[in-house]
């Protein structure tokens, strides 16, 4: 890859990379209207202005499901919003998603050649997608790409999340029809229950949903395969089934006092304020407590989810408790930007050894273990190890922990003969999604463990085109 | 879909409803639960199946008025559908043919009971039967119970009808009588459970409960309902409902139950100014 060339005479951009308009911390601390606002037209002609429209475009290697980003861009240029949207929606149908909470930074912005030119301004990708994507739905709400004919092939998706809605898009509009079973009683998997409304609203989740519903994509809610029927059931009644659940079981700690009042997994926590809306409680019937001093275990975006949700909840005071430093923090640097801004602190190189609780079972607080950075280990991050003698106490009615997830084992203990890793992830390969079943197919966090959206999206991708190549529809 | 095909009020507070739901009625084992919303804005709760009618595609659902989702569909006429029912969920029991089994049922317990000695009877076992209750009133399902059992045993805490005294002291009976024991399957109460698990302790003797935790999600990605079984965190939904009565914590169960206790008040609170709210009785009807 190294002796690619670069394109010879790459024109200094002129226009420096334009900023996102954002409510201010201040205002948004305390409300769950979305944190980012959008490019105005002018804003995203500015932006767009700055493409260098790279022959060879590195920018489409860094995206999982390779968007034509030069191409979509050089559209935004010409002030066709419409054609860009599906241009990005050929390759993406959930790009109001996407361009909400793909981690651009690390992906096509990371190898757009203006940040390669050492300046770290690449092209804003991300804030141009979610731009013509809005702007789609906001102008021609209705519009659909032409389907083809149907081919007679039916595939059942279970779990309605990024992997499975990717899937189900990428098949529909190869007339395949496509049949998405959904466990819980909304659609759209953690992209509803998990991602705080103020980063990703509810309502765009349902908008894109319905997109595809009118493309022909037929769901089901409240459906559990594994309880109601099996995979082994469904691969009698279709001719392919993807199996995208997630990586929906969640890790605790494993200290004393974890199952006190007002411990919270990061899951239950989301889920309550998200998909059952308890921000609103009592107008929605769902509780949640509502924490005066909040204590956070974890450094991902989950644990920055978390955080935030609780400030917005109304908490005084809320901590992150992550036992390495700020720049070992997993989370997106945009995330944790936002979350400092908002005042969410910081305690760093502090590890929980026990939650501290009352007569009545509820957490009072937390006792920590100070530590401090050691010998790097086999990530390659240095190692905290406990500095002797420094333990401490934290005083906190509610603690949230996001420590990350375990594949849920409902699905690949309910399958015969379905291989699974040690960790009881699907074993399926990456390229295609292909598992140790005959027209079974995995993708997303119950196969490589809890990781993005758009990793997710982009194995859905993978999994669609190796499913039309095996049907044989091109 | 989900609509309220029969309703009746079968104790003070306390509803049974035949449901239409033929995916769950057709997929039911014993000692399954479903999660029902009643509306848009409802939470979860997890509610066992009572019974099921696979060819007529129901299911039977007894709930005692206790929260704002209870009292709402206490106040959902015939006709009338609910907003989501999922399931079935969580692991069936365990049925085999043990020998002797003795089911025991307090107040509301005896609903999911019910289906239990109903596999149990099914698969060759002997069933004997205990059922109780604070007072005669709160009887309920004695009928349906006497189907499904070889001897039906019914105590009230107040003498009102049957043996004077608790569930536990009529188990106690039975065992010391001389009664040959394989298995006791134990639902109510936590106190109730809390007891038989302590009784049977003592003889030895293996302890089915099922536990009722706050749940979410119900499929295990949340961990609302966690209990502690035998020292280790398990989750009620995915792992149980069904559980070792012997290794259960049942004070940590009672404690994680009353979480909510002050929110779920302001809530029934809302809910009985609405127009719907106002149809319904008084809270607090019954234990």
């Amino acid at each position: 890859m190294t002796e690619q060339q670069e394109p010879k005479k790459a024109p200094k951009p002129k226009v420096p990379r334009q900023k996102m308009p954002e409510q201010s911390a201040v205002e948004r601390a305390h409300n769950f209207y979305e944190v980012a606002l959008g490019y105005s037209n002018d804003l995203a002609l500015m932006e767009a202005s700055r493409c260098l429209h790279c022959k060879k475009p590195y920018c489409m290697k860094g995206c999982p499901v390779e968007v034509d980003i030069p191409d979509f861009i050089e559209m935004v240029k010409q002030g066709d919003f419409i054609s860009a949207a599906w241009k990005v929606k050929e390759k993406n149908s959930l790009p109001r998603i996407a361009g909400r909470v793909c981690p651009q930074e690390s992906q096509c912005e990371s190898t757009c050649v203006l940040n390669k030119k050492g300046k770290g301004e690449p092209c804003a990708i991300g804030r141009l997608e979610r731009f013509v994507a809005d702007w789609a739905a906001q102008h021609a709400p209705n519009q659909m790409p032409e389907l083809p004919k149907p081919t007679g092939l039916k595939v059942a998706v279970v779990g309605s999340g990024p992997a499975g809605l990717t899937l189900a898009g990428g098949l529909i509009k190869k007339g395949i029809a496509v049949t998405v079973l959904e466990a819980l009683h909304e659609l759209g998997g953690v992209l509803v229950y998990g991602i705080p409304e103020f980063r990703l609203p509810k309502a765009i989740v349902r908008a894109e949903i319905d997109e595809l519903r009118r493309m022909g994509v037929e769901f089901k809610t409240n459906w559990v395969v594994g309880r109601v029927e099996t995979v082994d059931d469904l691969i009698d009644r279709y001719d392919g089934v993807f199996i995208g659940t997630g990586a929906g079981a969640p890790l605790f700690l494993r200290i004393p006092g974890e199952n006190l009042n007002g411990v919270y997994s990061a899951n239950e926590y989301l889920t309550r304020s998200n998909l059952m809306r308890a921000y609103m409680f009592p107008e929605a019937d769902t509780p949640i407590a509502k924490g005066r001093r909040v204590v956070v275990f974890g450094g991902g975006n989950v644990a920055m989810d978390s955080a935030r949700t609780a400030l917005r909840l109304g908490a005084e005071e809320v901590t992150i408790v992550y036992r390495r430093t700020m720049a070992e923090l997993p989370a997106r640097a945009e995330e944790v930007h936002h979350a400092e801004e908002e005042g969410i602190k910081f305690k760093l190189l502090t590890a929980p050894l026990e939650i501290l609780g009352n007569e009545t079972g509820w957490i009072v607080g937390i006792r920590c273990q100070q530590m401090e950075l050691g010998e790097p280990d086999d990530s390659g991050r240095r190692r905290p190890v406990p500095v002797e003698g420094k333990i401490f106490d934290i005083e906190c009615d509610t603690a949230i922990v996001a420590i990350g997830n375990a594949a849920n084992p409902l699905v690949p203990s309910t399958t015969k003969d379905l291989e699974t890793n040690k960790w009881g992830n699907i074993v399926a390969d990456l390229e295609t999604g292909k598992t140790s079943r005959d027209r079974i197919w995995a993708g997303g966090d119950i196969v490589t463990g809890a990781a993005t959206v758009i990793l997710a999206m982009g194995a859905g991708r993978k999994a669609a085109n190796s499913m039309m190549q095996t049907f044989g529809v091109s | 879909m989900f609509e309220i095909l029969e309703k009746e009020r079968i104790g003070p507070g306390v509803n049974r409803a035949v449901i239409s739901a033929p995916e769950i009625a057709r997929a039911h084992r014993p000692g399954q639960f479903v999660i029902l919303r009643c509306y848009d804005q409802g939470e979860r709760i997890p509610l066992t199946i009572a019974d099921k009618d696979p060819e007529k595609g129901t299911i039977t659902l007894v709930w005692q008025e206790v929260g704002v989702t209870t009292f709402h569909f206490g106040t959902m006429e015939v006709g009338e559908s609910l907003q989501d029912v999922c399931g079935p969920l969580g692991k069936p029991t365990h049925i085999e043919n043990f020998g002797t089994v003795v089911g025991v049922g307090g107040g509301i317990g005896v609903a999911p009971l019910h289906p239990i000695t109903k596999g149990m009877m099914a698969a060759g076992n002997h069933v004997i039967s205990i059922i109780g209750a604070r007072t005669e009133g709160l009887l309920i399902m004695t009928e349906d119970m006497r189907k499904v059992s070889h001897e039906l045993l019914i105590s009230t805490d107040d003498g009102s009808f049957g043996i004077h005294g608790f569930v536990t002291q009529v188990l106690k009976d039975l065992i010391d009588k001389g009664t040959k024991v394989d298995l006791v399957v134990a639902i109510g109460p936590v106190p109730m459970m809390k007891a038989v698990a302590n009784l049977t302790r003592g003889y030895n003797l293996p302890t089915v409960v099922s536990v009722n935790p706050i749940m979410v999600d119900g499929t295990g990605m949340c961990g609302a309902c966690r209990v502690e079984v035998g020292g280790k965190t398990m989750f009620g939904c995915v792992d149980g409902p069904e559980f070792d009565g012997h290794q259960v914590d049942f004070d940590l169960l009672t404690k994680r139950l009353a979480m909510y206790k002050g929110p779920e008040l302001i809530a029934l609170n809302r809910f009985r100014e609405t127009e719907r709210g106002c149809k319904c009785s008084i809270p607090g009807g019954g234990a």
